[in-house]
């Protein structure tokens, strides 16, 4: 009965804040995988430009991004982000420490390194798109614009899909990183009950399922979304 | 009264690298000609066609698509187009036949068929699905027209992309080996859907292997060897006693 006292939604109770902190979570990663989606685009039409000078660029991103330990990136972007902020502060007249907010830190930190993987992912799916697919939309006419619209948006995306759902789960683990910075996670949450009620193993092993509850319910979502999308393989191609 | 001229084309050049693979092609194509363009592998015809579409862009030499001339410039040293939107414009009005399809695997038939019509030239949707639906009738293919392109037979795909270019309306049409990836039982229904394009009068250039297409389908007979035009006549001529002997001896090793 102990037990679910600690972890029920009561006044002693730890249960209310755990889910709070498992939503916090799924926002960080969440907001993290749209950033990351975006840089992960810019980046991987970089790395497939013509010109030698963005290609390099593109390259030096998801090095240093895949390259360095998830854990510095995040200090860096809150310790950076809070000096930037502390010295615009001090500009308007505000002496003294300014920090990032922790949920903007840890979504573009995360971000950040989920947009270098996003990258590869991107660039190996629009690899995978058949080069005479390409040439077919340019002999019926169509623009730069309307070939990306039409013809290479919706096949990156499907290709993309499982490298995605990779992604995703990768992200959602690295964001409990971001509870160095103080921020509410689950990982944050799961520490300070632990601590304060001294349950060491039960708060770990509680946080460690809400974990896996957050990546099995992804898994799921990302299965059907990658069974809708290879409607149009041949059978048994991309249906596993 | 002449036929109008839909297509012509002169003095086109083309290189890769220090490998010249067009030195020099001149056509006219006017309203429904069939000329069927032949030749061993490598001696440019595919290029050539390829050119008429800037699929590739020729080194030098002139394009005019029923009457339009494509504006080229020259820049760092490559000749390229001055407009792409002319580009775009001209391409439109060319329907381009591939070797290997190109249906777009993640659309139905019928999406890749009113694809075009309705985001490239803008038209209204409907009309484009009930003129696309009697294309795809037409070319024996209607009950397919929901699936997808990867559950289509070859013969089924190549008429399907015939199809597509089709429902462009296109001023002329060009077929880049469209029989040369399929089995040899499904050649002939694509044979047959291109011989009924050529005798309701439209406009087409072939680069073909099949011998009897280009005997009996097309008024007219390209030999393409060494990037160059070896002989150009009428079937009955060429194929009678009028060829070059490297004519003779290239339709002698198809058996004919």
């Amino acid at each position: 009965m102990q037990i679910v006292e600690t972890l029920g939604f009561g006044q002693t109770g730890w249960g209310g804040l755990l889910l709070m902190a498992a939503l916090m979570t799924l926002c960080v990663t969440l907001t993290a995988l749209l950033i990351g989606a975006v840089l992960g685009a810019v980046v991987a039409a970089a790395k497939l430009s013509q010109s030698r000078a963005i290609r390099t660029a593109g390259g030096v991103y998801t090095t240093i991004f895949r390259g360095v330990p998830e854990l510095l990136i995040i200090y860096l972007v809150y310790f950076g982000g809070s000096s930037a902020v502390t010295m615009i502060g001090a500009y308007f007249g505000y002496d003294g420490f300014l920090g990032l907010p922790t949920f903007i830190a840890g979504a573009l930190a995360v971000g950040l390194i989920c947009g270098a993987y996003q990258a590869e992912v991107y660039r190996g799916a629009f690899l995978a798109i058949p080069r005479g697919e390409l040439e077919a939309a340019e002999a019926i006419g169509m623009n730069r614009l309307l070939r990306f619209r039409r013809i290479i948006a919706p096949q990156v995306l499907r290709f993309a899909l499982p490298g995605i759902g990779n992604v995703w789960q990768l992200s959602l683990k690295d964001s409990a990183l971001v509870s160095v910075t103080g921020l509410a996670d689950l990982m944050r949450t799961s520490q300070v009950a632990a601590g304060s009620t001294r349950q060491y193993f039960l708060f770990f092993i509680v946080g460690g399922c809400l974990y896996l509850v957050l990546t099995s319910m992804s898994d799921r979502l990302f299965a059907s979304a990658e069974r809708r999308a290879s409607r149009s393989m041949p059978a048994g191609i991309g249906q596993i | 009264m002449a036929a109008a001229t839909r297509l012509s084309v002169r003095n086109i050049h083309k290189s890769f690298g220090a490998h010249e693979v067009l030195r020099g092609i001149s056509l006219d194509a006017h309203d429904g000609d069939v000329i069927s363009l032949l030749g061993a592998s490598g001696s440019g015809k595919s290029t050539f066609l390829r050119c008429i579409n800037l699929l590739e862009t020729a080194d030098q030499g002139e394009i005019v698509v029923d009457g339009e001339r494509i504006e080229m410039t020259v820049r760092n040293g490559r000749n390229m187009p001055v407009s792409r939107k002319q580009i775009d414009r001209i391409r439109a009005e060319l329907g381009m036949v591939f070797q290997s399809f190109n249906l777009w695997s993640h659309m139905t038939i019928l999406d890749n068929a009113i694809e075009g019509p309705v985001h490239v030239l803008k038209r209204p949707r409907a009309e484009c699905i009930a003129e696309a639906e009697a294309l795809l009738e037409k070319v024996g293919i209607a009950e397919k027209r929901h699936a997808y392109p990867a559950h289509l037979s070859g013969g089924q795909q190549q008429r399907a992309a015939i199809a597509r270019a089709l429902a462009m309306k296109p001023k002329v049409m060009l077929f880049d080996e469209p029989t040369s990836a399929l089995d040899p039982e499904l050649v002939g229904e694509v044979l047959r859907v291109m011989r009924s394009l050529a005798e309701e009068g439209m406009t087409m250039l072939v680069v073909t292997h099949e011998m009897s297409f280009a005997r009996n389908v097309s008024n007219r007979v390209i030999f393409m060897r060494s990037g160059e035009i070896d002989s150009d006549g009428a079937p009955e001529e060429l194929f009678g006693k009028g060829g070059s002997p490297a004519f003779r001896q290239f339709i002698g090793t198809f058996g004919s």
